[in-house]
């Protein structure tokens, strides 16, 4: 009898899966009618928040940080974004405690093995992944796990992930005019431009994003994406990362949509 | 092949009728969208006016000196309404707000620095007096552009590798590490650049965007989208401050 009961809730349950990924497709239809942005960037800001209300075990906040990112880049890999870049870890985040800091390497290392699993979102959607940042700061095995997505997921081009892991913006701008002088330095050419820095930012890989969405009704930028987000349209849902959810997303294209025609009126006279 | 014709057409005609149906849903949507930014305007503005009376108790009072620097980013078209701008450094004068960077991505503001300089009372030029010299009774303008942005990093840069270059042993071909935070910092005073991150920044415009403000001073100014600057109100601009001055940042600890 318990048997059948719960084989009868697992069925229903699968069901309502079933309704809701259908709802959401066809919803997805119908914002794809409007303008689409080609690159979204997330802030994960409010894991330890969120821990402390739910009143759950250190850690568990991060964890369940993760499982709404799974979450909102199936929606946003589903509704056609080409690139979607994540704050996964700050330069400043070292200052944190160190059995804090511990955890979330080993978190991270987790996930970044998992990411190689065939039944990842990586394979699904054929996902190309970088991580961008000051790797070097990073422990061996993070680093190392990182470099070997990135590595596999070479090939792919489909649609792109970049992890932003010991990344801050004002360190990236300084690697960037390094390496910028660098190079001058080997080609024996007197002054570096524009053209230089700007292809020597790790985020070169990608467009600038269109939208960048910051959860925990935070509003600023707190060092992530400063160079690339002069043209971005900013979001600060009150939501706390693990409760970011399918409608935080449609409510930031559908005001995006809106705005779409001033961004390009404003690309076209910078040109 | 006959018959595959009208079939082809009758599926080119479903599939028009159904995009047809997509987009009118898509509008429809965005009706809702609009309607809702229209009534909470509407409160926003209720909201602003008894800020402005004095109705509500909590913003009677602001410890503004928590807001030691304030950013003001307009959008092109309403910075070419200088008196709109002017009226705005007024009330912030009133409030008591002491330093203001004053940016519109063309620099349009700058070319009317000596207008507003003369139009704002008690108004003085940063540049000429330093952060730390500013008189309690002053209010002290920057105007800043996107040639103040990645331009200005550039230049920066130059200089940076132009030290490099003056360091390099001639013995082991390796020259002095330059390339830090602190440095670049230096070398964007060098060329003529204010460092200082402002706390706060203000966006006046269609859409909440820093529209291009300098990246290397945005870190962890909390920014907050004002609206119009043509509808300006006065409520709204103290609820802003307010808020900022319960605002409590961690810097990623």
């Amino acid at each position: 009898m318990v048997d059948q009961i719960r084989h009868m809730c697992v069925g229903i349950n699968q069901i309502l899966e079933q309704i809701h990924g259908f709802s959401r497709r066809c919803l997805f239809r119908v914002i794809s009618m409007g303008p689409l942005p080609i690159h979204l960037a997330f802030i994960m800001d409010g894991n330890r928040r969120y821990a402390k209300k739910q009143d759950l075990e250190d850690g568990s906040g991060h964890k369940a940080g993760f499982s709404a990112l799974m979450a909102m880049l199936q929606y946003c890999y589903e509704l056609g974004i080409k690139y979607v870049t994540v704050y996964a870890f700050s330069i400043d985040n070292f200052r944190r405690k160190p059995e804090e800091v511990r955890s979330l390497m080993d978190l991270m290392l987790e996930k970044i093995k998992s990411l190689l699993d065939k039944e990842s979102i990586v394979h699904e959607y054929g996902i190309r992944v970088y991580f961008i940042g000051n790797l070097a700061l990073l422990s061996d095995q993070v680093r190392v796990a990182a470099e070997e997505v990135m590595q596999a997921t070479a090939e792919n081009s489909r649609v792109g992930l970049l992890v932003c892991v010991a990344y801050n913006s004002t360190d990236e701008i300084v690697q960037a005019v390094k390496k910028s002088c660098v190079t001058k330095l080997d080609r024996d050419m007197e002054t570096i431009q524009l053209v230089d820095i700007e292809e020597n930012m790790q985020m070169s890989v990608a467009p600038d994003p269109d939208i960048l969405i910051r959860s925990s009704g935070e509003t600023r930028l707190s060092n992530f994406l400063l160079w690339q987000t002069g043209s971005s349209q900013l979001f600060s849902p009150d939501a706390l990362w693990p409760e970011i959810g399918l409608r935080h997303l449609v409510w930031a294209i559908l005001n995006f949509q809106k705005s779409h025609s001033y961004f390009e009126k404003k690309k076209k006279k910078q040109m | 092949m006959d018959f595959n014709d009208p079939m082809l057409a009758l599926s080119s005609w479903i599939g028009q009728i159904g995009d047809f149906g997509l987009d009118l849903v898509w509008r429809f949507i965005h009706i809702v969208v609009t309607l809702w930014h229209i009534v909470s305007g509407i409160f926003e503005s209720v909201e602003s006016y008894a800020i402005s009376l004095g109705l509500i108790q909590k913003y009677s009072s602001i410890d503004i000196e928590k807001l030691k620097c304030l950013a003001v980013v307009v959008d092109i078209e309403a910075a070419r309404d200088v008196s709109k701008v002017i009226e705005l450094l007024q009330w912030l004068t009133t409030i008591g707000v002491k330093q203001v960077g004053l940016f519109d991505s063309q620099g349009l503001l700058k070319k009317s620095k000596d207008m507003i300089l003369e139009m704002v009372p008690r108004s003085v030029l940063l540049q000429e007096t330093g952060e730390k010299h500013i008189s309690p009774d002053r209010i002290a303008l920057e105007f800043i552009s996107s040639s103040d942005n990645k331009e200005a990093v550039v230049k920066a840069a130059n200089i940076l590798l132009e030290k490099y270059l003056k360091s390099i042993h001639p013995e082991n071909g390796v020259g002095e590490n330059v390339f830090t935070e602190s440095h670049l910092n230096e070398a964007l005073r060098v060329v003529g650049e204010s460092v200082h991150v402002p706390d706060l920044l203000l966006v006046y415009g269609p859409v909440r965007s820093h529209l291009g403000f300098p990246a290397w001073r945005l870190r962890y100014t909390e920014i907050v989208h004002m609206g119009s600057l043509k509808y300006m109100r006065y409520g709204s601009l103290l609820k802003a401050i307010h808020k900022f001055t319960g605002v409590r940042q961690n810097y990623g600890v």
